[in-house]
C-alpha cells in the first residue's frame, strides 16, 4: 500500500499496471516519444470496404487478450459497442479489454460478456450499471477512470494499446474519410477518435452512411483508416441528450447560476478575449444564459467556448458573443447542425482540448469553466465519480482537465442533495483536486479557495456572500443530520487516474 | 391513538417519503431509504418519536423514503397517523 500527496491509499499495482501516485497537478514531466503502430502500404485497386463487422474483425488481427475501443459521440444512444462485443464473442474471442472514450448505460447490454469472460477489464471510466456492480463485487471487471485528456495522453504515451477502433463514421466513403455532421445517425464532433485513428494498430471504421467517395469535409483521413464496413444503425442521435439540457427552472439551481455570475463579473474576466466552458447541466446553462446577459450589455466580445458544446454556445456564437468554438464532442442536436454548416465552430481533438502531455492544450487557454460535483471535501477536491452510496456511476470526462487549465474554475453545486450533504469532511473518492478549484459556489454562499485572496476581497466589498467552507459544511449538516459513514471493504475494483497518468485515488468495494 | 385502518401519506418524489401504515398486534417499525446506509438511524429515531408523542403501540408502519429531511418524515407520518387512526375526524 502507497499513500499520494492528497493521503488516499493506494495499492502498489492494479492488475499487471504500476500505480504511479498523484503528487500535484502541474509537474509530472512525461519522458519518451510518442507511441508507434506498423506501417502499412495501399496499392491502387486495395479494396478496404469488407461485407460486414465479422469480416472486418477478423480482418483487422484482434485476438484474445487485445483492447478495442470506440468513441462515445452518440452516447446513450450508441449501438456499434454493444454490436462489436456480440461479434466478437461469436468469433470465440476472450479476455478483451475496452477502451472506449466512454460507456454509458445503454452498455449494461455487455454486462452478460463480462461474466462470460469475453471482456475481461476497461481502460476507461464507465457511467451506470456496470460500474455500480463492480462496486458490489458483482462484476470481476477491473476499471482504470481516465479524464478526456488523459485517455488521449494514455494513447498516445503508448500506455495504453488499442489493437483495433472501431470508430462509428456517421458519414463515410468506402475508402475511409468521415465526419460526422450528416447522415441519420450525424453526432457532429468526432473529436474523441481523432486519437484512436492516429494510435490504434488497426482502424476500422463502421458506417451506417456509405457516400460517394470523396466524403467531405474531411474530419478523419482514409490514410489513416485500414477497413471500411456497414451496418444497419450505429445508433439514435436523439439520445445524445441524455440528461437535461435546458435551463434550470429550479429556484436552488438559479440562485446558484446568479452567484456563479456574480463571481464572474466580479474576477475581471469578463473582458474582451473572455474564453469560457461550461457542461450541459441545467445550473451550467443557467450561468451560460447570465454570462450571456452580462456579455450583451456590455458589448463584450469573447474569443471561444469549448469542451462539449451545446445549442446555447451556438447562440452565442451567432450572435458574435464568442468568435470560435472550439467542439470536441456535441451534447445536442442544434450543436450537431451548426458543426456540418459554420466554420467557426471548430471541430476539435481530445489531444488539442485536454492532453497535459503535448505542446499546449486547448483548456490552457481558457479564462473560467463551470463544472459539477456530486461531493467537495473541505480541501476543495471534489468527486464525480462515486455517489454517495459508495457506487462507481460516473465517469470524469474533463472535469480535471478544464479545472487545471482554466485561470478560474467554478463549482456549482446544491449544498444538500435530497438528504445528502453535499460539502463533506473528506470526499468518498478524489476526481480533481483541490488546488485547481477556485470557488465553489451554493445557494448558501460561496466558498473561495485560499489561493484567490484577491477574488475573495472583491466578493465582499461586492457584498457577495462570502463563506467560510468548513461553515457552509456544518451548516449542511445541521439540516441533514450527520450521516454514517459508508463501509468500504479493502478489495480496489476501480482506479482514478488524474491527468498526467498518476493515480488519485482507489475505488473499493462497498461492504453490504 | 391506535392505527386501526390501513392508510398512507406522502409521494414518491425525491426528497419526500411515503408512510404505509396498518393494524397489527405489535408495533413494527420498517424503513426503506435511498440514504438507508447513511441515515437509517436518524429517520428511525425521528420515526419513533412521532409514534411516541403518538402514543402508538401497535400496527406495522412502513417508510419508503428518498432523502427527506427530518420536518418532512414528522409531517408525513403524523399525516398517516391521522388518517389511520380511531380517533380520527375527518375522513380522509
Amino acid at each position: 500500500m502507497v499513500t499520494n500527496s492528497l493521503g488516499r491509499p493506494l495499492p502498489e499495482h492494479f492488475f499487471g499496471k504500476t500505480v504511479h501516485p498523484y503528487q500535484d497537478p502541474y509537474n509530472r514531466k512525461p519522458v519518451g516519444n510518442h507511441a508507434t503502430r506498423p506501417l502499412r502500404r495501399h496499392n491502387p485497386g486495395d479494396k478496404k470496404l469488407l461485407g460486414n463487422l465479422r469480416k472486418a474483425i477478423e480482418a483487422s488481427g484482434l485476438r484474445s487478450g487485445m483492447c478495442i475501443a470506440t468513441h462515445h459521440h452518440l452516447r446513450n444512444g450508441d449501438a456499434l459497442l454493444n454490436l462489436v462485443v456480440r461479434e466478437i464473442d461469436n468469433l470465440g474471442l476472450r479476455d478483451i479489454r475496452i477502451a472506449s472514450s466512454s460507456v454509458h448505460p445503454v452498455h449494461a447490454e455487455l454486462i452478460p460478456f463480462i461474466k462470460k469472460g469475453v471482456i475481461s477489464g476497461f481502460e476507461c471510466g464507465v457511467n451506470g450499471l456496470i460500474g455500480e456492480m463492480v462496486s458490489r463485487g458483482e462484476l470481476d471487471c477491473p476499471i482504470i477512470v481516465r479524464t478526456h485528456g488523459g485517455r488521449a495522453r494514455s494513447l498516445i504515451t503508448g500506455e495504453v494499446v488499442v489493437d483495433v477502433a472501431f470508430i462509428a463514421a456517421p458519414s463515410c466513403d468506402c475508402y475511409g474519410n468521415m465526419n460526422g455532421f450528416f447522415g441519420p445517425s450525424a453526432c457532429g464532433s468526432l473529436g474523441y477518435a481523432f486519437t484512436d485513428a492516429q494510435y490504434a494498430r488497426c482502424v476500422v471504421a463502421v458506417t451506417d452512411n456509405l457516400s460517394a467517395a470523396p466524403v467531405t469535409p474531411v474530419s478523419i483521413p482514409q490514410s489513416l483508416v485500414d477497413y471500411v464496413v456497414e451496418v444497419n444503425r450505429l445508433g439514435d442521435p436523439r439520445k445524445i441528450v441524455s440528461t437535461t439540457t435546458q435551463i434550470t427552472r429550479d429556484p436552488v439551481g438559479l440562485q446558484i447560476a446568479r452567484y456563479a455570475a456574480q463571481v464572474i463579473d466580479a474576477s475581471g474576466l469578463l473582458r474582451d478575449g473572455f474564453s469560457f466552458q461550461t457542461g450541459a447541466g441545467g445550473i451550467s446553462l443557467a450561468v451560460a444564459e447570465q454570462v450571456r446577459r452580462m456579455m450583451s450589455q456590455a458589448q463584450i466580445k469573447g474569443s471561444f467556448g469549448c469542451g462539449g458544446i451545446t445549442g446555447y454556445f451556438v447562440d452565442m456564437l451567432e450572435e458574435g458573443l464568442f468568435r470560435t468554438l472550439f467542439d470536441v464532442q456535441c451534447f445536442d442536436l442544434k450543436a450537431v447542425e451548426s458543426i456540418g454548416r459554420n466554420l467557426h465552430h471548430q471541430e476539435m481533438s481530445a489531444d488539442t482540448y485536454a492532453n497535459p502531455f503535448n505542446a499546449g492544450a486547448m483548456v490552457n487557454l481558457l479564462d473560467c469553466v463551470i463544472l459539477g460535483a456530486t461531493e467537495i471535501d473541505v480541501d476543495f477536491n471534489v468527486n464525480v465519480n462515486t455517489e454517495s452510496n459508495g457506487y462507481l456511476l460516473h465517469n470524469t470526462g474533463g472535469h480535471s482537465d478544464a479545472a487545471a487549465g482554466a485561470k478560474l474554475s467554478i463549482i456549482t453545486a446544491p449544498l444538500l442533495r435530497g438528504r445528502l450533504p453535499i460539502i463533506r469532511d473528506t470526499v468518498t473518492t478524489v476526481t480533481t483536486p483541490g488546488r485547481t478549484i477556485d470557488v465553489i459556489v451554493t445557494e448558501r454562499g460561496i466558498a473561495v479557495n485560499n489561493h484567490q485572496q484577491e477574488l475573495k476581497e472583491e466578493l465582499i466589498r461586492r457584498k457577495v456572500p462570502v463563506r467560510d467552507i468548513h461553515e457552509l459544511r456544518e451548516e449542511a449538516c445541521r439540516i441533514t443530520g450527520e450521516p454514517h459513514p459508508i463501509e468500504f471493504t479493502d478489495e480496489v475494483v476501480a482506479l482514478i487516474e488524474y491527468r498526467d497518468g498518476t493515480i488519485i485515488d482507489a475505488v473499493r468495494k462497498v461492504k453490504e | 391513538m391506535e392505527i386501526v385502518r390501513k392508510a398512507q401519506a406522502g409521494t414518491m418524489q425525491s426528497s419526500d417519503l411515503m408512510v404505509f401504515l396498518e393494524p397489527a398486534p405489535q408495533l413494527r417499525l420498517e424503513i426503506d431509504s435511498t440514504v438507508k446506509k447513511q441515515f437509517e438511524h436518524l429517520i428511525r429515531k425521528q420515526a419513533e418519536s412521532v409514534l411516541q408523542r403518538f402514543s402508538i403501540t401497535s400496527g406495522v408502519i412502513r417508510i419508503s423514503d428518498r432523502g427527506a429531511l427530518d420536518y418532512a418524515i414528522a409531517a408525513r407520518l403524523e399525516t398517516g397517523l391521522l388518517r389511520a387512526c380511531a380517533d380520527q375526524r375527518t375522513s380522509s
